[in-house]
């Protein structure tokens, strides 16, 4: 069994995708990656977030490496390794960038200690630990064929050697005028007792403005290289010690390491992301996924990035529920606005997406679809340097998305041609409505035109529904449903103090 | 010494607050392309623009003290840089002199030679303040800048900068100390301790038997100066109080110069602007402002400054006499120049209470208690809001600052819903918003709104629309004339899915 990728199984690498997808922000998939990746910078997760998966055996691969993942103690573990390597990676790129060669050979041996460390310790709790996966299995192997390795042995022990002679040497400064003296310690007694008295007198209390602040000092200037270049002199034998270390190791991290430690970041930041999730009780299952297969299900889904968005707030939120089955393909969603359709929308688009991805997704049970591509048309904020009117605008970019749909593809649209009068609405919306049918395309569309939810079998009407004692409360069901016709405005406008009675009142002449 | 160029008799308030409808304002009216082209990448004029342009002036008067400073300013465009290079060329100064460490956490050797240089860089940009006060003080007209020239003359006196420099001192190098250290991660030096220099009086026998170690000294090659700053750095703690007293000195006439900078910020923005205007060819004028009660709108030549700043070239603008009317609204096909020409009634009004030159060749309106613009959105990203009920917030938040006479811009507003039940609530707020003498302009496509005031016949409504030529082409002109029904929509579908075969249409 040879390792090659934690992401990518041996014949199926694919490039990553440098830039995000067109449709992350409608279905708000940039808010989700931008918290899942935030804390996690250094390792440009981006890329592979914004790369979906283009066969199903690849996201099983994935999957496996996940449900690996889930054991909290293997996790820890592996998070332990993580922070180390980080540590690695800051010293060596501070190495770069020092001036001089006993401070670089310095640092570069820290680094030598703490990935030694890191990589020994890592390889034991691979051991240990009980794994299913292809991917992680191969790696345990290769782990241990690295670690007895001649390379890494002779690493482990030159750097603790010489560690240990450098950290026992002692020295003294003298500083004078313009100059200085260095020499070995001889026993001379602590005087910054004293010295902290004098300063205790010239402390002002009541002025804060100029008062200086002792500098943290980082890197190294030439007078400490030169202070340091003397205890060199001082004391041979330590340095040259060090020299010899560094002439041996200044390469010893290893690819696939180096590699595995980006990569396995991926599933850490995922899990990560949604263990807060689950401790509040939503569910997340591994998918089904298809690319044949168009009936589709998901039970108790939710959007993502509302929950992460609802996650410091006392609010709950609302799970929902959809299924396709032959000849059923497109979900138009109706109902009282504030009624959570965007919503239900987004969470279709990201059940899939995510789904691509190989990651668990946010709902109870789900079977989905592979897609090729998605395309989806949210309502755009109005843009001073765009000078195309907005109709035209969304005219284009329907266009545009229908010229490059496959039956693969899954559209998701809401609210479009809100900027017409509604009778070329809801012309165009069945204009539109049957190109999407005759390629036959998957999807939802968020829609206010009750006329698009009975225009043929292949489309399914959802109704966004309210508590049936008090229509102005939402309850954020989607549910299957013929459209009932019923709209909330002038509650809503109550609601807002907004009728004409209630303006009268609110400003005062 | 008092500056004094944006109000007769006060500095302007830096923590004044903005309108509370601040973001909307720069969003709908694309306010940050205005200020951008005012400041051309100057972080500092693109602050000061926006707090000057956002704090609209209610009084006539002082409009007119700020139009007659722009003026000066527009005349004299050398002289008004040179006098903001003053300040400028202390800010470079300071920021040279001060490169190493920030001031607050730097080292008091470092903070007193600053302070003193701060000192002698001020007194000769002072002293040019005065030259160019006494050589300009003549051709200038405006209240302003005679009030700010004769002050320099009068107040700025040598004296006061002397007194100041007596403060500087210089310091002695102590004695050599001595450090034991280690090594500690990276070979850098650490468990740095203070030490007492073993006693040199021992005997003769104690001495024969301490054994010789081997000393390496350096010396500092005489203009090492960072080296001798790392060495200095514990004698610097000596010198923290004298330090501070003369940098507290130094922020005084700091002060000045930074008040200077700051007011005379907005006419350098202003200037910039007039430039920019000028090498599109777009006109300018000095807007004619009348009192708030007033129902006074009339514009000739009018354009939005934003879109001809964008398109680098000149633009439609639009003649409109609206005197007398409460209501404007606009109606007419998409892309026809609608959301323009209320931007452009936006930015003018803006532009005229901050005592700014307008984009048009000519502009009288009143004055207004306050501005609000209520433009279409896309949804809410924090999710917890549909579209429509987004809408309605806002509007709501606007009619909880909004007072009599102030104006309001709408831009396709209760659009998100249907519309029947758009039309419904458009005509509710706007029954109420124009009894409670609120100026309204209106882009609309809610034709049975439209169509309900129009058949109302009321003389305080005026109805516009963007122009369309018979063979179906924009001029980007608003015109009166009333609302028509079909938005065509589908001519566009047409020619934009023409490469596609047709698909059913009833």
């Amino acid at each position: 069994m040879s390792f090659h990728s934690i992401l990518w199984m041996e014949n199926g690498v694919q490039s990553e995708t440098m830039s995000q997808p067109d449709f992350f922000s409608d279905l708000n998939l940039d808010q989700v990656v931008e918290a899942i990746t935030a804390s996690k910078q250094e390792y440009n997760l981006n890329p592979i977030f914004w790369t979906p998966l283009r066969n199903v055996e690849a996201i099983r691969y994935r999957q496996e490496i996940m449900r690996d993942l889930e054991d909290e103690i293997f996790m820890a573990h592996i998070k332990k390794f993580a922070e180390k390597i980080r540590t690695v990676r800051r010293y060596l790129s501070m190495v770069e960038k020092l001036d001089f060669d006993y401070h670089r050979e310095g640092w570069l041996l820290e680094a030598a200690l703490v990935y030694s460390e890191a990589t020994v310790e890592l390889a034991h709790n691979l051991a240990k630990a009980s794994l299913r996966s292809r991917g992680l299995l191969a790696f345990r192997e290769w782990m241990n064929g690295y670690i007895q390795s001649q390379t890494f042995r002779s690493l482990v022990i030159e750097a603790q050697q010489v560690k240990q002679n450098l950290s026992e040497l002692k020295y003294s400064i003298i500083i004078e005028s313009g100059k200085f003296k260095v020499k070995r310690y001889e026993g001379e007694i602590d005087y910054s007792i004293e010295v902290e008295k004098t300063f205790e007198k010239l402390r002002q209390k009541d002025v804060d403005g100029y008062l200086w602040k002792l500098p943290e000092r980082t890197g190294m200037s030439h007078i400490e290289a030169k202070i340091l270049e003397f205890v060199a002199k001082l004391y041979p034998e330590a340095f040259a010690a060090l020299d010899h270390f560094c002439a041996n190791h200044s390469y010893f991290i290893n690819e696939i390491i180096q590699s595995f430690d980006r990569e396995i970041h991926f599933y850490i930041s995922y899990l990560d992301f949604i263990a807060e999730l689950k401790r509040r009780g939503l569910p997340f299952c591994y998918p089904e996924v298809s690319s044949m297969d168009k009936e589709i299900f998901v039970h108790d889904g939710f959007d993502l990035a509302l929950a992460n968005a609802l996650q410091h707030k006392e609010k709950s939120l609302i799970l929902n529920d959809f299924s396709l089955k032959d000849p059923e393909r497109l979900i138009v969603v109706t109902g009282p606005n504030q009624g959570g359709k965007t919503t239900f929308a987004r969470m279709f688009g990201q059940l899939h997406y995510l789904a691509s991805l190989g990651c668990p997704v946010p709902g109870r049970e789900a079977r989905l679809f592979l897609f090729d591509r998605i395309f989806t048309h949210f309502e755009q904020k109005e843009d001073v340097s765009n000078l195309r009117g907005k109709l035209e605008d969304d005219l284009v970019r329907i266009h545009n998305m229908i010229s490059h749909a496959t039956p693969h593809s899954l559209f998701i649209l809401n609210e479009i041609f809100t900027s017409t009068t509604l009778k070329d609405a809801v012309l165009l919306s069945r204009e539109i409505m049957e190109r999407l049918m005759n390629l036959d395309i998957m999807g939802v569309w968020v829609t206010f035109l009750e006329e698009l939810t009975t225009l043929s079998e292949k489309t399914v009407s959802m109704v966004a529904t309210v508590d049936p004692h008090d229509p102005t409360i939402r309850t954020f069901k989607i549910i299957r449903k013929p459209a009932d016709g019923l709209a909330y405005t002038l509650s809503l406008a109550k609601k807002y103090q907004l009728t004409y009675e209630q303006i009268k009142k609110r400003v005062h002449l | 010494m008092k500056v004094f160029l944006l109000y007769p008799d006060r500095d302007f308030d830096i923590s004044q607050k903005l309108p509370a409808n601040t973001q909307d304002l720069s969003q709908d009216l694309g306010l940050i392309t205005l200020f951008d082209a005012m400041s051309e990448g100057d972080e500092f004029l693109f602050e000061v623009v926006r707090q000057v342009v956002l704090s609209s002036l209610d009084e006539i008067n002082i409009i007119s003290y700020r139009q007659e400073i722009l003026k000066d300013c527009l005349k004299h465009p050398d002289i008004v840089r040179k006098l903001y290079d003053i300040p400028l060329e202390f800010l470079e100064r300071k920021r040279k002199q001060w490169l190493w460490f920030p001031p607050r956490h730097s080292s008091p050797s470092l903070i007193l030679s600053c302070a003193h240089h701060l000192l002698e860089a001020s007194h000769e940009l002072l002293r040019k303040l005065r030259q160019i006060a006494d050589e300009h003080t003549k051709i200038f007209e405006s209240r302003g800048f005679r009030r700010f020239f004769t002050m320099i003359q009068k107040e700025l006196n040598d004296e006061y900068l002397d007194t100041i420099e007596k403060h500087i001192r210089t310091l002695k190098f102590p004695k050599g100390i001595l450090i034991s250290a280690q090594l500690g991660r990276g070979n850098e030096g650490t468990n740095y301790i203070l030490c007492k220099p073993n006693n040199r009086n021992q005997n003769w026998i104690e001495r024969f038997f301490t054994q010789r170690t081997p000393i390496y000294s350096f010396s500092l090659h005489p203009r090492d100066e960072y080296g001798a700053r790392v060495l200095g750095d514990l004698r610097d703690m000596g010198l923290a109080r004298t330090a501070n007293a003369v940098a507290h000195a130094a922020a005084h006439v700091e002060s000045f110069l930074n008040l200077l900078r700051w007011e005379l910020a907005f006419y350098i923005g202003c200037l910039n602007l007039y430039e920019k205007l000028e090498q599109l060819e777009e006109p300018i004028c000095f807007p004619k402002p009348v009192f708030a009660d007033e129902r006074r709108f009339s514009c000739t030549g009018l354009y939005d400054v934003t879109l001809a700043l964008t398109m680098k070239q000149k633009v439609v603008g639009n003649d409109i006499i609206a005197d007398g009317k409460d209501l404007i609204l606009i109606t007419g096909p998409n892309r026809g120049g609608k959301t323009i020409f209320l931007r452009s009634v936006g930015l003018a009004q803006l532009m005229m209470q901050a005592g700014m030159f307008v984009p048009a060749q000519s502009f009288l309106a009143n004055l207004c208690s306050g501005l609000f613009t209520h433009f279409k959105r896309e949804e809410d990203k924090n999710m917890e809001r549909g579209k429509f009920e987004e809408e309605l917030k806002r509007m709501s938040t606007i009619v909880d600052h909004i007072k009599p006479n102030s104006l309001i811009l709408l831009n396709e507003s209760f659009a998100s819903t249907n519309e029947r039940e758009g039309s419904e609530i458009a005509m509710q707020v706007m029954n109420a918003l124009l009894e409670a003498k609120i100026k309204v302009f209106y882009v609309t496509h809610l034709y049975e709104f439209a169509w309900g005031f129009k058949e109302k016949k009321m003389k305080n409504v005026l109805f516009l629309r963007a122009e369309r030529l018979p063979d179906g082409r924009r001029t980007f002109k608003v015109k009166e004339g009333d609302p028509l029904k079909t938005s065509y929509g589908q001519d566009l579908y047409k020619s934009i899915f023409k490469d596609m075969p047709k698909v059913f249409s009833e």
